[in-house]
C-alpha cells in the first residue's frame, strides 16, 4: 500500500464535512493562498509517513463517534498530490463502509494527464463527497491570492459532475480580497449549473493561522486584515445562492433551498 | 392501599420499604421533546431576584453573609426560615434565615472555629469550650489515633484531602422515602430492623442498636422540623407539591446535621414524576404549576450553604455542595428511565439561568429516547452545566436506581453508602520510589528507607520495580488511615439522618482515590520511551529531569502509553483490596480530582514527564493540558481505556470546548447529525 505524506490526525473533526469527522492533514501543497490558515503544511518534502490501514485502525477504533452521518475527511495540504495514497486510503475505508471526503483545491486537476485521470476516475468511485474550495472565480484574481490558474479546477468541477460525484463549493471570504459581490455572483452563476452541487460552504476568514507564521518565520500576507464579520458573511453567502438560483431557474434544475443553506 | 396511594399501581413496595418497585412499576417513560414545559411564574421571577440579590450581597460581603455562632445545628435547632412565606411553594432552609450558614462542629471544632474566624466571625466560647474538653469531636479522635508515620503523609501531601476534619459525606439517604412512605411507616421499620438485631451483644451488634436509636430519633426530629414549616409528614404525600416538600425536607435534614464534602440528592425525578402525571391527570394541578413547584425545589438547593474554610475553598476550588441529581438512565427491563420531570429538572436551568449547582447529571445511555438526548445537547451549549454519566457502564454493576454522590460516586439509593477516602498522590509517590522515600519539597524521610536510584539515567524496569514497592507501601498507610478516619467520623459525626433513611444493612464502599494519573503514566512513558536523566541537587535527592527524544502521551489513544495507564489503575487497586477495611467496606478507586489537582500539583516536585514543580496535575483522568495533540475523540478514548472495574468510585474527565469546535452554528452536537446529502 502506498503510504501517505501525513501533517497530523484529528479525531473530533466538527467542521470539514457532515457529522463528527476523522480528519487527515496531509502534507504538502503548490497553492500560496494568502489566506491559507495551514502553511505548516505547504511544505512538500516534510510529513509522517503514514499507512492506510494505520488511518483505518485508528478510525475503527473510535467508529461510534463517527456515525450517525460522520466519517473520514481527507484534507490538507493538497490531498490530490497524493492520489495513490487517497485510493488505497478509500478503498480501505470503503470496505469498511465509511463515508469518504476529500476536501481539495482542485489544484492538482490536468485533464490532459491521461494517467491521473485514469487514477482520479478510480479514486472517484471510492469518493462520497468532494468539497472543493474555489478560491476564486476570477482567473486573474485567483492567480494574485493562490500563486496558481484556476483554469485547470473549474474544469475540475465539470469533471466532479461528469463522475456524477457529490460536491460542496467551500469559498472562504476574505474582507477586501473575496468579498466582491460580482466576483461572488459570478461563482454562484458558474457553480449553479452543476447537478451534483449538494451545498454551498461559505467560511469566514479568520486571523487563527497568524501565530504560525510567525513560528515558520513567514511575513503574514494579509498583515491586519480583520476576520469577517458573520452577520456580513450570510449577506455574501445569499450573492453567492442568487447566483445559483438564477442559474438553475435558466436551466430548470429543481434547486432546494433548505440543502443549499446548510453545508 | 392507603389513600395517598390511590391509583398507584401495587406490588411490593407497598408492604415493604421499596421505592425502586413503586417507581419500576408506577413511572411513565416520556418520549417526546421539550415543547410542553412551562416557563417561570411571577412568584419564581420575584423569589429568584432575591435570591440572585442575596447572592450579590453574599459576594460584597466577602462571600459570607450570615454565620450562625451560636447554635450548634441539628435537626429541630432552627425554627422556620422563607424568602417570602407568600410566595414560597416549597419551603426550608437550613438555618432560620436564607443564606445564614449553620454552626457544624461534630467534624471538628477546630475547622468550625477557623471557618468562622476567617469569615469574621467568633463561635461563642461556651461552644467552643464545650466541643474542646466535654463533647469529642471526629477531628480530634482521628489525631488520637493516627501514628507518626499517617502524619507524615498528611502533611507532604503525599495522601490528601482526608476527611479527618470536616464532614465526609458522599452518603445519599433515599430521601423519596419520606414522600412514599411518611416518617411514621419509617420509624415502623426502623423499630422492626431494631428487633431484628442480633441477640449476642457483640461491638457490632451493639452499634447497629445504638445506630438504629439514632435513626429513630432523627426521624422524629424530622416530623418535628416540618411541622415547624405547617407540613405533615409523618403520613405519605398525597400530591406532586408534597412529594417534592416531603423529599426536600429529608435531604434538608441532611444538610442541617452534615457538612459533607459532598452532600447529594440522589435519583428523584422520575419518582416524583409519578406523582405529577397523577395530578395531571386529575385535575390537580397544571403544568405551570408543577414547573413552579421545581423551580422553587431546584431555587432552595441552590441556597444551601455550609461554613467553609478559605483552604477548603481552595482545595474545592470555591464552596461546592454537591447536590449531585442523576438524571435519566434506563431500566434493567430496557425501559428508558426518562420523564417529563427529568425535562422539567433540566428546564430550571433555563427558568433560572445556569447554575452548578445542583449538579444535575445525566446518566447517558446510547438507548435514551432522541428528543431527551437534543434537549439535553441544547441545555448543555446554551448553559455549560450539565454533567454526563455513562449508564450503559454503571448499570451492569448498580442494576437501574443508583445515584451519584459528589460528581462520579455511584452507588445504590437507600441501599449503599461510601466511605470517602480522598486521594492518594501517585506522582509524588513515583518521586519517592525515586528518592528512596524522602520527599523531594521537603526532603524529609516520609516513606520507607528503600534504595534510591542509582546512576544518572533511568531505566524503566528499575523504576517500575521500585515504584511497585512505594506504592505497596502507600496503599497500606493509606487505608490504615482511611480506618481511622471513618472509626472516628461513625463514632462522633455520624450521619443519623441520612442512614434512617437506609436499609439496616448496607454496602459500605471503602473509597479510595488517585491523584496524577496522566503525569505518572507520561513520566514512566518517557522513562521508557525517550532518555531521562536525572539531575541530583547538593543532598544527592532528585529534584529534576532531562529527557531527550520523543515518547508517547497518555491522551491520543496510543497503547505505548495508555496501556501503562491502565495497569496502573489496576496495580494501585489490586494493592489496595489486599488490605483490611473499616466494617468490612467494599474497597473502590476513583480517579477523580476536578479541582484539586490543581492543589496536589503545587506539592508535588518536578516530575520525569517534563511538567514543573507546582504546576498542576490534569484534572481527574485527563490527559495533560496541550499533550493531547490528536484531538477530543483520540483523547476520550485514552481515558475511556480506564477499567471500571478498578475504578469503580468513579473516572472523571473534564471536557471544555469552544462552541465553534462543535460545528458551524453548533448543529453537531444539537441534533442536526444527519446532514442530507440527496
Amino acid at each position: 500500500m502506498t503510504k501517505g505524506k501525513i501533517h497530523s490526525l484529528e479525531s473530533f473533526g466538527t467542521v470539514d464535512g457532515p457529522g463528527v469527522r476523522y480528519v487527515v492533514f496531509v502534507q504538502g501543497c503548490p497553492m500560496r493562498c494568502l489566506y491559507c490558515h495551514n502553511p505548516d503544511t505547504w511544505e512538500m518534502r516534510d510529513g509522517t509517513l503514514t499507512d492506510p490501514q494505520e488511518i483505518i485502525d485508528n478510525y475503527e477504533r473510535n467508529r461510534p463517534f463517527y456515525e450517525n452521518g460522520g466519517g473520514l475527511t481527507v484534507t490538507g495540504g493538497e490531498p490530490l498530490m497524493q492520489v495513490d495514497f487517497l485510493i488505497d486510503l478509500f478503498t480501505l475505508a470503503k470496505q469498511h463502509g465509511i463515508h469518504t471526503d476529500i476536501d481539495t483545491s482542485g489544484i492538482a486537476f490536468r485533464p490532459e494527464n491521461k494517467e491521473l485521470i485514469a487514477k482520479l476516475d478510480k479514486l472517484m468511485e471510492l469518493t462520497d463527497l468532494v468539497m472543493l474550495d474555489i478560491k476564486h472565480i476570477d482567473p486573474e484574481k485567483h492567480k494574485e491570492l493562490t500563486s496558481q490558474p484556476n483554469d485547470g479546477i473549474l474544469a475540475f468541477v465539470k469533471y466532479l459532475d461528469d463522475k456524477n460525484v457529490d460536491m460542496w463549493i467551500r469559498h472562504v471570504i476574505v474582507p477586501g480580497l473575496t468579498d466582491d459581490d460580482e466576483y461572488l455572483y459570478k461563482l454562484g452563476y458558474f457553480i449553479g449549473q452543476f447537478h451534483n452541487l449538494k451545498a454551498l460552504d461559505a467560511l469566514p476568514y479568520h486571523t487563527m493561522g497568524k501565530s504560525k507564521y510567525e513560528k515558520l518565520g513567514i511575513d503574514y500576507p494579509l498583515g491586519d486584515t480583520p476576520p469577517m464579520d458573520q452577520k456580513a458573511l450570510i449577506e455574501k453567502k445569499q450573492v453567492i445562492l442568487r447566483g445559483i438560483k438564477d442559474r438553475r431557474a435558466e436551466m430548470n434544475i429543481p434547486h432546494d433551498d433548505s440543502v443549499m443553506l446548510e453545508g | 392501599m392507603r389513600s395517598e396511594w390511590n391509583e398507584f399501581v401495587g406490588g411490593k413496595w407497598d408492604h415493604e420499604i421499596n421505592v425502586r418497585d413503586f417507581i419500576q412499576r408506577n413511572y411513565t417513560p416520556y418520549d417526546g421533546d421539550e415543547s410542553f414545559l412551562a416557563g417561570p411564574t411571577q412568584n419564581t421571577k420575584d423569589l429568584w431576584e432575591q435570591v440572585l440579590d442575596l447572592q450579590k450581597q453574599e459576594r460584597e460581603a466577602g462571600g459570607v453573609l450570615d454565620m450562625d455562632t451560636k447554635v450548634v445545628s441539628t435537626i429541630t435547632s432552627h425554627g422556620p426560615g422563607y424568602l417570602d412565606k407568600s410566595k414560597e411553594t416549597i419551603v426550608g432552609f437550613q438555618t432560620d434565615k436564607p443564606f445564614k450558614r449553620s454552626l457544624q462542629p461534630y467534624g471538628g471544632i477546630r475547622m468550625a472555629e477557623k471557618a468562622c474566624a476567617d469569615n469574621g466571625y467568633e463561635v461563642d466560647p461556651e461552644i467552643s469550650e464545650f466541643f474542646s474538653v466535654h463533647r469529642k469531636t471526629h477531628n480530634a479522635g482521628c489525631f488520637d489515633a493516627y501514628n507518626p508515620e499517617m502524619r507524615a503523609c498528611r502533611s507532604s501531601h503525599v495522601i490528601t484531602g482526608l476527611p479527618d476534619a470536616y464532614g465526609r459525606g458522599r452518603i445519599i439517604g433515599d430521601y423519596r422515602r419520606v414522600a412514599l412512605y411518611g416518617i411514621d411507616r419509617l420509624i415502623e421499620d426502623k423499630e422492626e430492623q431494631k428487633a431484628s438485631t442480633g441477640r449476642v451483644m457483640t461491638d457490632d451488634v451493639i452499634r447497629l442498636r445504638e445506630e438504629l436509636s439514632e435513626q429513630i430519633v432523627a426521624l422524629k426530629m424530622m416530623k418535628e422540623m416540618a411541622a415547624s414549616y405547617g407540613c405533615d409528614i409523618a403520613r405519605p404525600a398525597a400530591n406532586v407539591q408534597e412529594a417534592i416538600q416531603a423529599t426536600y425536607f429529608g435531604y434538608l435534614c441532611a444538610v442541617k446535621e452534615q457538612n459533607g464534602a459532598a452532600m447529594s440528592l440522589g435519583r428523584t425525578s422520575t419518582f416524583l414524576d409519578i406523582y405529577a402525571e397523577r395530578d395531571l391527570r386529575n385535575g390537580v394541578f397544571t403544568e405551570e404549576q408543577i414547573q413552579e413547584f421545581v423551580d422553587h425545589f431546584i431555587m432552595k438547593l441552590r441556597c444551601v450553604k455550609f461554613a467553609r474554610t478559605p483552604e477548603y475553598n481552595q482545595i474545592f476550588a470555591g464552596d461546592p455542595v454537591w447536590v449531585t441529581e442523576s438524571l435519566g438512565g434506563v431500566g434493567v427491563d430496557g425501559r428508558h428511565m426518562v420523564t417529563k420531570m427529568s425535562f422539567r429538572y433540566l428546564h430550571t436551568l433555563e427558568n433560572l439561568g445556569a447554575s452548578p449547582e445542583p449538579n444535575l447529571t445525566v446518566l447517558w445511555s446510547v438507548r435514551l429516547p432522541e428528543a431527551w438526548k437534543k434537549y439535553c445537547a441544547k441545555i448543555s451549549i446554551t448553559t455549560s452545566s450539565i454533567q454526563y454519566e455513562n449508564d450503559d457502564l454503571m448499570r451492569v454493576t448498580h442494576g437501574d436506581d443508583y445515584g451519584i454522590a459528589c460528581c462520579v460516586s455511584s452507588m445504590v439509593i437507600g441501599k449503599q453508602m461510601q466511605f470517602f477516602g480522598a486521594r492518594a498522590n501517585l506522582a509524588k509517590c513515583l518521586l519517592y520510589a525515586l528518592n528512596g522515600g524522602v520527599d523531594e519539597v521537603s526532603h524529609k524521610q516520609v516513606g520507607p528507607k528503600y534504595r534510591p536510584v542509582e546512576g544518572d539515567v533511568l531505566d524503566y524496569d528499575d523504576v517500575m520495580a521500585k515504584f511497585t514497592d512505594m506504592m505497596e507501601w502507600l496503599a497500606d498507610v493509606y487505608v490504615n488511615t482511611l480506618n481511622v478516619i471513618h472509626y472516628m467520623h461513625d463514632k462522633y459525626c455520624y450521619e443519623r439522618a441520612q442512614m434512617a433513611l437506609h436499609d439496616r444493612d448496607v454496602l459500605r464502599y471503602f473509597a479510595t482515590g488517585i491523584a496524577g494519573l496522566s503525569v505518572v503514566a507520561d513520566s514512566l512513558s518517557a522513562i521508557k520511551y525517550a532518555q531521562v536523566k536525572v539531575v541530583r541537587d547538593e543532598d544527592g535527592i532528585i529534584v529534576d529531569f532531562e529527557t531527550t527524544g520523543d515518547f508517547p502521551k497518555y491522551g491520543n489513544d496510543d497503547d505505548r502509553v495508555d496501556v501503562i495507564a491502565r495497569d496502573l489503575v489496576k496495580t494501585f487497586m489490586t494493592m489496595l483490596r489486599r488490605h483490611h477495611t473499616y466494617r468490612d467496606g467494599f474497597p473502590t478507586m476513583s480517579v477523580l480530582t476536578i479541582t484539586s489537582n490543581v492543589t496536589y500539583g503545587k506539592a508535588t516536585g518536578n516530575t520525569p514527564d517534563g511538567r514543573k514543580k507546582g504546576q498542576p496535575f490534569a484534572p481527574g483522568a485527563n490527559p495533560m493540558h496541550g499533550r493531547d495533540s490528536h484531538g477530543a475523540v483520540a483523547s476520550l478514548s485514552s481515558v475511556s481505556k480506564l477499567p471500571f472495574q478498578y475504578a469503580q468510585d468513579g473516572i472523571s474527565n473534564t471536557f471544555s470546548i469552544i462552541p465553534g469546535a462543535l460545528g458551524k452554528d453548533d448543529k453537531v452536537f444539537a441534533g442536526d447529525i444527519n446532514v442530507d446529502l440527496n
